[in-house]
């Protein structure tokens, strides 16, 4: 019997709201909005953490401009807080090693992680999903039931069909969706919006492609003065806006 | 002490383990402690013992047995099986702290001695289980 699964309602106790940032498709920017939803939070007032679930290619800590080796411990691990936000990552074990990792050893690193990291009290625990609904987000919906979806998408005709399937995958799970929202909108847009719409998911904001944000990487201070970070906090306060509210739509 | 962590984990999943066989008192609870986490043994064992709440009448004189598992690795590539020696051939110290707390990142470290491929299963020894939880079941009230 595995004895870590009895340990994580306990550890996540302290923690008011658990969201994943998810997208069916990589390179869209979950990693940047995650921490930016984080930090946009955190700069609110509110005790924020942020887990990153993209074992493989954790990047999070490079948005908020963390690094370095082995969190302290105490009676379990204690988050690296950067900017505010407390953050726990693979990189802060691994450094830049590649750890090349199948189903069932994505499943029994994120049971470690849940089950040896002290969160505290928190408002709310950021996900950073890895792409696809596969391992990671399965086992998000099987082992912590109250996480609720924020999926992100951008207009690109590759992306929406995706996401159209990741809706209709987390409405199967009986999954709570939060809501839905547009990054790297350049022109026009509205497509992500029409598809929120015609899925019953609420539509949380778009995020403009912002050519300074790459320079911002790394360094919150100038993150904060993007325009893309501004779509993010507004972003943030319709999500904490709508405590409560997340549910599954019917299914289509 | 991340070692406390994993503790605490085992003894409430005995717990739950005990309520759900319908046990009033458990008397022993087995851990098995696989050698690819690199757990501090005494310091595992210290811990169990903290750990046990003193409201939890189910646990009192409990007795923790601990029982140690090699580690087995199968490479998916050239289906060659290795352990122990590959394990100890990872020097650093930080790689091996890395292992300890989360085992799977043996896929950085480790590679098969066979073909060097860091494509491997880890058949057993990988961490903690609860491997047994033994103790009284608690009859109800006598027939009238």
């Amino acid at each position: 019997m595995d004895p870590r699964a009895a340990a994580i309602d306990d550890r996540l106790a302290g923690v008011g709201r658990i969201v994943a940032v998810t997208g069916s498709k990589g390179g869209i920017g979950k990693s940047v909005i995650s921490s930016s939803l984080a930090l946009a939070w955190a700069d609110e007032g509110m005790a924020v953490g942020l887990l990153d679930l993209d074992f493989t290619s954790p990047s999070d800590h490079v948005v908020l401009g963390g690094g370095g080796r082995f969190p302290t411990e105490e009676f379990g691990v204690d988050p690296v807080v950067l900017a505010g936000v407390r953050t726990m990552s693979v990189a802060y074990f691994s450094g830049d090693a590649a750890a090349p990792m199948r189903g069932g050893d994505v499943t029994n690193t994120l049971l470690e992680l849940l089950a040896i990291t002290r969160w505290g009290d928190l408002d709310a625990l950021v996900l950073d999903l890895p792409p696809g609904l596969g391992d990671i987000a399965l086992d998000v919906v099987r082992l912590v039931p109250r996480t609720e979806f924020l999926l992100l998408g951008t207009a690109s005709r590759v992306v929406i069909g995706s996401v159209q399937r990741a809706v209709r995958l987390l409405v199967e799970l009986r999954a709570p969706i939060v809501g839905m929202a547009e990054n790297l909108r350049r022109d026009g847009g509205g497509e992500v919006e029409a598809l929120a719409a015609g899925s019953g998911v609420p539509f949380l904001g778009a995020v403009p492609y912002d050519p300074a944000l790459e320079d911002a990487l790394g360094d919150p201070g100038r993150l904060r003065e993007t325009d893309f970070f501004d779509a993010v906090r507004r972003i943030g306060r319709e999500v904490a806006g709508r405590a409560g509210t997340a549910t599954s739509p019917p299914g289509r | 002490m991340h070692e406390f962590a994993l503790a605490d984990a085992v003894v409430k999943a005995a717990v739950r383990a005990a309520r759900e066989a319908g046990m009033a008192r458990i008397e022993a609870i087995t851990v098995r402690v696989g050698e690819l986490q690199q757990i501090e043994r005494d310091l595992f064992e210290f811990s169990l013992t903290e750990v046990i709440p003193a409201a939890e009448p189910a646990l009192q004189g409990v007795r923790f047995v601990v029982e140690e598992e090699p580690v087995r690795f199968r490479c998916r590539v050239c289906e060659r099986e290795f352990g122990t020696p590959d394990l100890d051939r990872v020097e650093d110290a930080d790689d091996r702290e890395a292992i300890h707390f989360l085992p799977e990142l043996s896929h950085a470290y480790i590679r098969c001695p066979g073909c060097g491929s860091p494509d491997f299963e880890i058949l057993a020894g990988r961490g903690i289980s609860l491997a047994r939880v033994e103790g009284d079941t608690d009859p109800g009230p006598a027939p009238g």
